[in-house]
C-alpha cells in the first residue's frame, strides 16, 4: 500500500515538475506586464536544444544551461516585436509558439529515435531507501529540487527585494515607473528573457527526465496549461506550486482509477483536471478584489516612452 | 452552368493535353497529406518512410511531396484540394479523419487518383486501405503470455474506437488460449501522441502490478518506462529496439513501403483502378520486429508458428467461440468473426479488466 502510494506520489511530481519551471517564468513576465502566449513554442525549443547538447557533450548540466539560453533567444525575439518594435503581444506570443513548434522541429530532425539516458535520481544512503518519503522527498533528479527552490527564490523576490518591486511596480503603472526614472522596456526584456529561460528549462526537463527522448510537439500542450495555471495561481509563486501539483496529481490520479477499474468512463477521467482547475478558477475568482489586486494592471498593454 | 460544363471540361482537356504531351519526361507526382509530423517516430514517420520507398524505387521518374501535422478536419480538405490542382497523380491521404474531404475533392478532380487510408468510402477514383494489426497483436498475445509473471498485461489505449478495441480483444484471446489466468489492464490516455502522459500510464499500470507493457498509442515513451522499470513491453508502429533493449518483447510494425511502390507503380502503367485492401501478416503490410534475446526459443517457436498459421489463412485471431465479457456468444464455434464485425467491435472478450467506455 505504501509503496503504491510512494510510486503515485513519485510520478505526481514529475508530471507536475515542468509545469512548475513553466508557469513560474510566465508568472514573472506577466508580473512586469507582458503577456507571453508562446510557452509552448519556446518550451520545444528548449527540449530539443537541451536533447542536442546532452547528445553532443554528454553533460547534463551543459545541455540544461543551453535549453534555457535557447528559451532565453526565443524569448528575446519575443522581446524585439513586442516592446522595441511594439507589435501586438498576444498576436507576436502565438506567432511565437508556431514558431517554436516549427524550429524545434527543424533542429531535431536527426534526433528522433535516439535515445537518451535520463537524469540521475538522487540516491543519499539510508535516506533515499526510507518507506514512502524515501522516493518521494530523496529520490528525485535534482531538476526537482532546483524547481522548488525556484518557486521559493521568485516569491522571496517578487515579495522583498526592492527589484522585485520594482518590477511589479512596471508591470502595475508602467508609465509611474516610467516616470519615476525606471526603465520600463529594460525590465520586460529581462523579465521575459527569464521566462523565456524557465520554460526551456522545462523543455529540458520533458526531454532530459521525464520522457528522455526527443519527439516532434513532444510538449503536447504543457506550455498552454502552465499559462492558465498563472491565471488560476492569481499570480502568486506558492499558489503556482499548488496548482501545478494538484493538477498532476488528478492526472496521474485518472491513469490509476482506469488501471484499478472504476467504472467511469475514461473520457471523463480525462477531463478531471481541466475540471478541477476549472472548479479552482471559480471558487477562486468570488473574491474578485483579490484577483485585481494581485493580476498586473497593465499586462499585454504597449509601452510608449514618448507618451 | 452550361458555361462551367464548358470551363470544366476546357480544363480537363487542357489538363489531358499537358500530361499526354509531357508523359515522356514530366515525373509522375505522388503527394501525402500527414496527420502528425514525420518526426512522431510512429504512425506518420511510417508513412513517409513508405513515400521514400517510392522515390528509391522509381528515382527521377516520381516527384513525391508532403504536408504534415493536418488536422483533421477543414484544413484538410483545403490541403487536399491545394495537392489535386497542383498536378499530382496520386495522393495518399493518411488518416481516417480525411476521408470526407477526400471523397469530396476526388469528385472534383476524377483524373487525380486517391487513396485513404483505413477509412470505407470509396468512389472510382478514391481506393481505400488499412492493415489488419490485429494479427500482429496475436503474436504479442502469446509473447505476453508466456512471459507474465504477475498474470497482469498494461495496455494503453489511444481512443476506444473499433481499431483499438479490436486489437486488445485479439491481444486478449491469443494470450488466454496458453494462459487463461492471464489479465488485460486498459488505460485510455485519449490521445494518439503525448508522449509525458503515455509513460504517466505506462507507470501507473505497472505501480499496478502489470509486468508487461502493451500500446496502442505512437511514442516511445512507454517502452523507455518499461526499461527503467525492468518489464518487457510490446512497441508499436516502428522498431522500438532502441528505446528498451531489455524490455523490447517485439514491436508491430507498419510497413506501407510495397503498397505505396505498388499503387504508384499501376498509375504510371495507367493500369491503377479503384479498390479496398485490407492486408494482414501475408502482404507484408505489418511485420514484427526481432524477438527479445530473453524470449526461450520455443517462445520464439510458438509465436513464429502461429505467424505462419495466420499468413497461410489456418489461424484466424477471431475463431469462434468468442465470449463478450458477458458471457454472451459472438462468434460462434467453428466459424470465424467476419469483416463487418471486426469493423465495428464495440465489445470487450473475457479477461480484460473493467468496462469499455462508450
Amino acid at each position: 500500500m505504501i509503496e503504491t502510494l510512494a510510486a503515485i506520489l513519485v510520478t505526481v511530481v514529475t508530471a507536475a515538475t515542468p509545469l512548475v519551471f513553466a508557469a513560474t517564468g510566465e508568472l514573472v513576465t506577466e508580473k512586469a506586464g507582458v503577456l507571453n502566449l508562446g510557452v509552448e513554442g519556446m518550451m520545444l525549443v528548449g527540449a530539443v536544444s537541451g536533447f542536442a547538447a546532452a547528445i553532443a557533450t554528454g553533460n547534463p548540466a551543459i545541455a540544461i544551461l543551453v535549453a534555457m539560453i535557447a528559451g532565453a533567444v526565443m524569448a528575446f525575439l519575443f522581446g524585439v516585436l513586442t516592446l522595441s518594435l511594439m507589435a501586438n503581444q498576444v498576436a507576436t506570443g502565438l506567432a511565437l509558439t508556431m514558431f517554436g513548434v516549427g524550429l524545434s522541429a527543424l533542429i531535431g530532425q536527426d534526433y528522433v529515435g535516439t535515445p537518451i539516458k535520463a537524469l540521475a535520481k538522487l540516491d543519499i544512503p539510508v535516506l533515499s531507501d526510507l518507506p514512502l518519503i524515501g522516493p518521494v522527498v530523496f529520490g528525485q533528479d535534482f531538476l526537482v529540487y532546483l524547481s522548488l527552490v525556484m518557486v521559493a527564490g521568485v516569491a522571496w523576490f517578487l515579495k522583498s527585494t526592492r527589484a522585485g518591486l520594482i518590477l511589479r511596480a512596471t508591470g502595475e503603472s508602467h508609465d509611474a515607473a516610467h516616470a519615476l526614472g525606471y526603465s520600463v522596456i529594460g525590465i520586460r526584456y529581462l523579465a521575459v528573457m527569464f521566462g523565456g529561460a524557465m520554460s526551456g528549462l522545462a523543455g529540458a526537463y520533458l526531454s532530459l527526465a521525464y520522457t528522455p527522448m526527443w519527439a516532434e510537439n513532444m510538449s503536447a500542450g504543457r506550455g498552454w496549461i502552465a499559462l492558465a495555471l498563472v491565471v488560476f495561481a492569481t499570480w502568486k509563486p506558492g499558489r503556482v506550486l499548488v496548482g501545478a501539483y494538484l493538477f498532476g496529481g488528478v492526472t496521474i490520479l485518472q491513469l490509476h482509477a482506469q488501471g484499478a477499474g472504476f467504472a467511469v468512463p475514461s473520457q471523463a477521467l480525462s477531463m478531471l483536471p481541466y475540471l478541477a482547475t476549472i472548479v479552482v478558477l471559480v471558487v477562486i475568482s468570488r473574491d474578485s478584489t483579490r484577483i485585481r489586486l494581485n493580476a498586473p494592471a497593465c499586462i499585454g498593454k504597449v509601452f510608449h516612452p514618448e507618451t | 452552368m452550361i458555361q462551367g460544363v464548358f470551363k470544366t471540361l476546357g480544363a480537363a482537356a487542357l489538363g489531358m493535353a499537358v500530361t499526354l504531351g509531357a508523359a515522356s519526361a514530366e515525373p509522375t507526382k505522388v503527394g501525402f497529406v500527414y496527420v502528425g509530423p514525420i518526426g512522431d517516430h510512429g504512425w506518420t514517420y511510417r508513412h513517409d518512410k513508405g513515400r521514400l520507398a517510392i522515390e528509391e524505387a522509381f528515382g527521377d521518374k516520381v516527384e513525391t511531396s508532403y504536408v504534415e501535422s493536418v488536422p483533421e478536419g477543414a484544413d484538410a480538405e483545403r490541403v487536399i484540394r491545394q495537392l489535386a490542382s497542383t498536378g499530382h497523380d496520386l495522393i495518399f491521404t493518411t488518416s481516417f479523419g480525411y476521408m470526407n474531404p477526400t471523397v469530396k475533392v476526388a469528385k472534383q478532380f476524377p483524373n487525380v487518383k486517391f487513396e485513404h487510408a483505413t477509412g470505407y468510402k470509396r468512389s472510382d477514383n478514391v481506393s481505400t486501405y488499412a492493415a489488419r494489426f490485429y494479427e500482429g497483436r496475436v503474436i504479442a498475445g502469446i509473447l505476453a503470455g508466456r512471459m507474465t509473471k504477475s498474470n497482469v498485461i498494461g495496455y494503453i489505449g489511444s481512443f476506444p474506437i473499433p481499431e483499438v478495441v479490436r486489437g486488445i480483444n485479439a491481444f486478449t484471446l491469443s494470450m488466454r488460449k496458453i494462459n487463461p489466468d492471464a489479465e488485460v489492464k486498459v488505460v485510455w490516455v485519449n490521445s494518439w501522441y503525448d508522449p509525458g502522459k503515455e509513460g504517466d500510464a505506462a507507470k501507473a499500470l505497472i505501480d499496478q502490478g502489470a509486468d508487461i507493457i502493451v500500446q496502442h498509442t505512437d511514442s516511445p515513451a512507454p517502452m523507455q518506462v518499461a526499461q527503467e522499470r525492468g518489464v518487457f513491453a510490446v512497441g508499436q508502429a516502428s522498431d522500438m529496439t532502441q528505446f528498451g533493449p531489455k524490455a523490447h518483447l517485439t514491436s508491430i510494425i507498419d510497413d506501407w513501403n510495397g503498397y505505396y511502390v505498388e499503387r504508384t507503380k499501376a498509375v504510371m502503367d495507367g493500369t491503377w483502378s479503384s479498390g479496398d485492401t485490407w492486408g494482414g501478416l501475408n502482404t507484408g503490410m505489418l511485420r514484427m520486429a526481432t524477438y527479445n534475446e530473453a524470449i526461450p526459443a520455443e517462445v520464439v517457436e510458438e509465436a513464429e508458428a502461429a505467424r505462419k498459421a495466420i499468413e497461410a489463412g489456418s489461424l484466424h485471431p477471431f475463431a469462434g467461440p468468442v465470449l463478450d465479457q458477458d458471457g454472451k456468444e459472438m462468434v460462434a464455434a467453428g466459424a470465424v468473426a467476419e469483416d463487418g464485425m471486426l469493423l465495428s467491435m464495440d465489445w470487450y472478450v473475457q479477461g480484460v479488466q473493467g468496462k469499455l467506455p462508450k
